[in-house]
């Protein structure tokens, strides 16, 4: 059940963003994408969600061909960096629309999806906010509803790409705890994208650092902490 | 340095203005000007419709009104609006959808062709269906032969009605839905959702005022649409014309008091449809900066 990125590669005009990245995640891992903005991590998040095709390599994911399905039977829950939560409908609506759109025989009945919504709001710590729209928010609050929203689809894989980007440091770091310990409860294969390395390895056990659409090193948070490979990785983790 | 502490002592003094704020002499001129302008151009010649319109009382406009040739030109006017209107909010809603939400080859290029309506005289416009449709067109003959009417029949209307507005949805939703970006569809596709369920569960309710807007304008031009429909309507009375054309008509035979209430009819039209435009403008600002603040 484990992930394999093989050598994807994908090119936007003559620009090469991916060149051919590879890694494995064991299943139920924690792994940060960390690199500088141009490396393609958001590019490679968003070839494993289905966002994007990739020109050439694989993707295998629980035995699946995984690049092979499309973005909404790969059952991904993806987290952006500017929300993209519904405007125009609550915070139950918009937690509870993975499994309203979901083909009849396997729609929860709406008592359960009432109750699913509850349960997944005590997760991200916003009880009782069910009626509120999103412009009613602050920018963490959101950032926890779109995190409800990627959870309520027991997904198999969890892709954020740079969440908490948008957020002032305090705020950071505790939905970064938070996002740690949602991982270890729901124990899903979780791929965090970020340019900030201080946060890559507080939140994650694996690191991947990213340069010119490759893997420049690949291994435990500490490992790569310890022992930067190449000068590139060294320079990039003491800026 | 005198420069820099001249102008320091400057800015400290009491009778410092924004850069904002102008003269009162010259808001005044401004302001007069405007409303001078707007009450000739605008107001005056509506009221002016109004008063023709009623100028030998509420009976003879009414005659007017029921007068046969006269209510068969509304009818034409509302059914060739009624034809108009929602294919052109398909066709609007698919072009937008398309140009902000995909990219592909040649969208520049179908952009500008959204917009050649809006270029092309009306006139001309109409006379390309006379080209195409016409008994000595490309398709008129063999048109003929199985015995189709295009021009000079409701088709023909119908069709230079299209042709003439169907810019109103496409140009107003395309930058309301390049603003928008793609995040939501996104999201809605991770999230499992169909093709469809993401147009009518994200796309649309987002963009349901602007498309309301859009439909009303493009409503309002339908049923005022003059040049292009006069080329290819044929001026039938009673048959074939609408009610711009029923205007000048009656116009030209000096039956002011008809042409005055026809033209009152369609004022009135418009001004129904101006009034739901602004209550629109209201309702869609305060959605709008909501959808900011997001």
């Amino acid at each position: 059940m484990s992930l394999t990125v093989d050598s994807v590669s994908k090119k936007f005009g003559r620009f090469a963003a991916l060149n051919g990245a590879s890694f494995v995640a064991p299943q139920g891992g924690f792994v940060s994408l960390l690199g500088p903005s141009g490396s393609g991590k958001t590019t490679l998040l968003r070839i494993l969600g289905g966002l994007e095709f990739a020109d050439g390599g694989s993707v295998r994911f629980a035995d699946l061909n995984w690049l092979d399905m499309p973005a909404r039977t790969r059952n991904a829950g993806f987290v952006f960096q500017q929300y993209a939560l519904f405007k125009h409908m609550t915070v139950a609506d918009n937690i509870a629309f993975g499994l309203r759109v979901r083909p009849r025989q396997k729609r929860p009945s709406s008592a359960d999806i009432q109750h699913r919504i509850k349960e997944l709001l005590d997760l991200v710590q916003l009880p009782g906010l069910e009626a509120r729209y999103p412009s009613q928010l602050s920018g963490g609050q959101r950032q926890r509803v779109a995190l409800a929203r990627a959870l309520a689809i027991e997904p198999r894989m969890l892709l954020l790409d740079e969440p908490f980007g948008a957020l002032d440091a305090k705020v950071r770091k505790e939905l970064r705890a938070d996002l740690r310990r949602i991982h270890d409860h729901a124990g899903v294969t979780t791929i965090f994208v970020t340019h900030d390395q201080e946060e890559a390895f507080a939140v994650a056990d694996l690191v991947a650092v990213m340069k010119d659409g490759r893997i420049e090193q690949y291994g435990a948070s500490a490992d790569v902490r310890r022992n930067p490979k190449t000068a590139f990785v060294s320079e990039f983790l003491t800026a | 340095m005198s420069i820099f502490s001249r102008s320091g002592s400057r800015r400290r003094s009491p009778s410092f203005k924004k850069p904002t704020d102008d003269p009162l002499w010259l808001k005044l001129l401004l302001s007069i000007l405007a409303i001078g302008f707007i009450t000739v151009l605008l107001l005056l010649p509506l009221a002016l419709v109004f008063q023709e319109a009623f100028a030998r009382g509420i009976s003879a406009f009414w005659a007017a009104i029921v007068e046969p040739d006269s209510l068969a030109a509304v009818r034409l006017s509302l059914t060739a609006a009624a034809i108009a209107v929602p294919l052109n909010t398909v066709f609007g809603i698919a072009a937008a959808w398309s140009i902000a939400k995909f990219d592909f080859p040649g969208k520049t290029f179908l952009v500008t062709l959204i917009d050649l309506p809006f270029s092309v005289s009306p006139v001309v416009s109409g006379l390309i269906y006379v080209l195409v449709f016409g008994m000595q067109g490309w398709l008129g003959p063999s048109l003929a032969d199985h015995n189709i009417h295009i021009l000079f029949a409701l088709p023909g209307i119908v069709l230079a009605t299209i042709f003439v507005t169907f810019p109103f949805v496409a140009r107003e939703l395309i930058p309301l839905m390049v603003d928008q970006g793609r995040d939501e569809e996104e999201a809605a596709a991770t999230l499992g959702a169909s093709g469809l369920d993401t147009f009518l569960r994200v796309t649309l309710p987002n963009i349901k005022w602007g498309l309301l807007y859009a439909v009303l304008l493009c409503n309002a031009r339908a049923l005022g649409e003059f040049g292009a429909v006069s080329v290819v309507s044929g001026h039938i009375r009673g048959v074939t014309n609408t009610m711009p054309l029923h205007v000048e008509l009656l116009y030209n035979n000096y039956d002011y008091v008809g042409a005055f209430a026809v033209a009152a009819l369609l004022a009135m039209l418009a001004l129904v449809t101006l009034a739901l435009k602004t209550l629109l403008e209201w309702r869609y600002a305060d959605e709008l900066a909501a959808a900011h603040r997001h």
